[in-house]
């Protein structure tokens, strides 16, 4: 797929072209096939010549079915807020396909574009700057009712306030007041609050929770649980905190510079990782119980993530990649391959991986650490 | 730091050269003409002894960041007073001339940030930040600083330390950041280091670089560490003892054992039971502490926890709640609680017997 293809000219996919979804597997809301969002690098002053591009989004197939949240977690960089924001198109894909509901989102005109938007919404991480400080809570709420011309009038539309701070378990008092008098997390409330307001298909959450103090934190995973149940949504729960998106999430997938290299149930994945960069990433994460932590092996990658506007040749994970083998690895890109039932992985050495048959090089059992905390606990 | 009352050190742990960093009823108060005095740390004690790692956990507003402030000096004169005593190898720090204390700042003892790229001056490259240090504080010359500082950074795991000394810090990526930083406050070899927030801005395989350094590092120097997180999973693989701290004060003290096992005071408990766990079963809703660490009563009335706090009732409105051991847990393990999470069987003393 060339890079420089216009967006909304989209290449129709292979299977997925017609609308009608006419797969007996079930109602998939958001369809995505090979998106890619490459941004160019320009340099020169007047001639603004392009020079490369970061691919921050390089082919990416997703399927997301009603009512089900799709977890994406990655580390900084690696392109999954750009996908969020790509499938409500905030960004123009450079190529691929996005689907909501069999509809071609990356073909619609502006007015046709707007009017799907009542359909998808967005959670974003910052509550505070994602709330205009000047407008009342009221106003805000009010805004996307008014923008899509919601029926009724204003009267309607200040009960249907009231009923979106009651969802979100706000005091109708609330309505007047204005975003700093809020803490973060009764702030978050109304960032959701606002993205339920047209009763929306789709709602894409980019770090929902992580600016959020820890003990405010389970509060709104809680509720966007209930926000679920109660209204039927539909998630794309971006976040780089795999406790929280395990919690949360039906599927999960793993990015790794623009890529998805692993995708699976959420307890698969848990159970059975199997792409190298999850094994690490899962291993890196700490948990909160002592005897978890002194007898857990770590996997501890070297560097950092490499530039996406240059990523590595054959396999992109190869360069900090503990299991990486001397063929295949640095020229042949891995393909996802579907290991067990719905769970896919781009790796030539899963099997091996899983098996045991490909150890790890660096792998640090950490027994200095573990030595030294025999020692030095106090006894006492 | 306009007033300072010295109070003569319990002679209990210091005297057999364990403790360190000997924090004795800390208060800091933030004064402002014309307001109220806000009291951010209010009564805090700690002790960090050498080769050892004290966790101080809090949420925003909890006053952790304030007291390591107070302890390396760095709050402001004229808006701040600090009460209590800090005693670093039993001299004490409050109340020092500032020139002596700047002596000791960087040699003696070194911080940490949280943001690498707000604490390193961004105009000057890494090398010179790093050899300031050791001018400052040895008598080493140019060349012998930058050789010194070169291996600072292999140490702290910068590959090609050569070039990149001569790099400014937009140039290296938030885990290299991090770790010129580091490299900076191990420079003399500090006695001890304050962390605050050290891998908060960090991706999690970048924090699981950082962590193992620190890790190392300490296990290495016989550096005493004061690590400043929000964070559980990072204090249960890498503190020794632990120190929650709510609204200003300290709520509960354990070793890292004791408090993830038995956590005694309720809000410690809630901040457990409400973290979404790597390894915990799918599908139990979590259970979220209710309300926001905004909600608090001032400590001169009651439990500053309890408005949050599910076990709350009349027992809790005395505002002379101590930091005290509870049966059926360790003797150092300390909970300024009313009405502790105690392990099963062992029957609170005093509280809530009756009913």
């Amino acid at each position: 797929m060339s890079a420089r293809e216009p967006a909304g000219a989209s290449p129709a996919p292979a299977a997925a072209a017609s609308g009608a979804p006419d797969r007996p597997e079930g109602d998939v809301l958001l369809r995505v096939r090979g998106l890619q969002v490459h941004f160019p690098i320009k340099k020169g002053l007047l001639l603004d010549r392009t020079v490369g591009h970061v691919r921050a989004v390089d082919g990416v197939d997703l399927d997301l079915r009603r009512g089900q949240t799709y977890g994406l977690v990655g580390e900084s960089g690696c392109g999954k807020s750009t996908l969020g924001r790509a499938v409500l198109r905030l960004e123009e894909p450079t190529a691929g396909s996005v689907e909501l509901d069999g509809q071609d989102v990356l073909a619609l005109g502006r007015g046709e574009l707007r009017s799907l938007r009542r359909r998808m919404q967005m959670v974003f991480q910052d509550p505070m700057s994602s709330l205009d400080p000047r407008q009342s809570v009221e106003s805000i709420l009010t805004e996307p009712l008014r923008a899509h011309g919601v029926p009724g009038g204003p009267r309607a539309w200040r009960e249907r306030v009231l009923e979106l701070l009651e969802v979100v378990g706000l005091p109708a008092s609330a309505a007047a007041r204005y975003p700093h008098e809020f803490s973060g997390g009764q702030r978050q409330r109304i960032g959701i609050a606002r993205a339920v307001a047209l009763s929306p298909d789709l709602v894409v959450a980019d770090e929902p929770v992580s600016a959020l103090d820890v003990s405010v934190q389970a509060q709104v995973v809680n509720l966007l649980e209930e926000l679920q149940d109660r209204l039927g949504l539909t998630y794309l729960v971006i976040a780089h905190d795999l406790a929280v998106v395990r919690h949360i999430s039906d599927v999960v997938g793993v990015m790794y510079l623009g890529v998805v290299v692993e995708q699976a149930g959420s307890d698969e994945l848990y159970a059975n990782p199997l792409h190298p960069y999850t094994l690490s990433l899962m291993s890196a994460i700490p948990v909160p119980d002592p005897a978890v932590e002194d007898s857990r092996e770590r996997i501890l990658l070297t560097g950092d993530l490499p530039s996406p506007a240059n990523p590595p040749s054959g396999c992109r994970f190869h360069t900090r990649c503990p299991f990486r083998q001397a063929t295949r690895c640095d020229d042949e890109v891995p393909l996802l391959r579907e290991l067990a039932p719905g769970h896919v992985v781009a790796c030539h050495w899963a099997e091996e991986v899983r098996d045991g048959r490909v150890r790890a090089s660096s792998a640090s059992h950490d027994p200095a650490a573990v030595a030294e905390e025999e020692a030095g606990s106090p006894g006492a | 730091m306009t007033q300072t009352t010295a109070r003569p050190t319990s002679p209990d742990r210091t005297e057999g050269g364990a403790a360190l960093l000997e924090v004795r009823d800390l208060g800091v108060e933030f004064v402002r003409r014309g307001a109220e005095p806000v009291r951010a740390v209010d009564g805090v004690s700690l002790s960090v002894r050498a080769g050892e790692v004290r966790g101080l956990v809090g949420e925003s507003g909890s006053g952790k960041s304030v007291t390591s402030l107070a302890v390396m000096g760095l709050l402001p004169h004229r808006s701040s007073r600090t009460t209590g005593s800090v005693r670093l190898a039993g001299t004490e720090l409050l109340g020092m001339a500032p020139r002596r204390l700047a002596a000791l700042r960087g040699d003696q003892m070194a911080m940490v940030f949280q943001d690498p790229m707000s604490s390193l001056n961004p105009v000057v490259p890494i090398g010179t930040q790093v050899t300031e240090v050791l001018r400052t504080h040895t008598d080493v010359d140019r060349a012998g600083a930058r050789d010194e500082a070169e291996d600072l950074l292999r140490r702290v795991g910068i590959p090609d330390p050569r070039r990149r000394l001569r790099d400014y810090p937009h140039q290296l990526s938030g885990g290299m950041r991090q770790r010129a930083l580091i490299a900076i406050a191990l420079a003399c070899k500090p006695r001890l280091l304050i962390a605050d927030e050290p891998t908060t801005a960090l991706d999690v395989t970048i924090q699981a670089q950082v962590l193992e350094l620190l890790r190392q590092l300490v296990a290495e120097t016989g550096t005493a560490m004061l690590l400043i997180t929000h964070d559980l999973g990072v204090v249960a693989g890498l503190c020794d003892d632990v120190t929650v701290m709510y609204s200003g004060r300290v709520v509960e003290t354990a070793t890292r054992r004791e408090l993830f096992s038995r956590p005694a005071h309720r809000y410690t408990e809630g901040l457990l039971a409400s973290v979404p766990r790597l390894d915990s079963a799918r599908g139990e809703p979590l259970r979220p502490i209710p309300g926001t660490p905004r909600d608090v009563l001032p400590w001169s009335r009651a439990c500053a926890f309890a408005p949050r706090c599910p076990h709350a009732d009349r027992d809790c409105a005395d505002p002379s709640l101590a930091l005290r051991a509870h049966e059926g847990l360790a003797a150092e393990h300390l909970a300024r609680c009313a009405h502790p999470a105690l392990p099963e069987g062992s029957e609170p003393v005093a509280a809530g017997a009756g009913a």
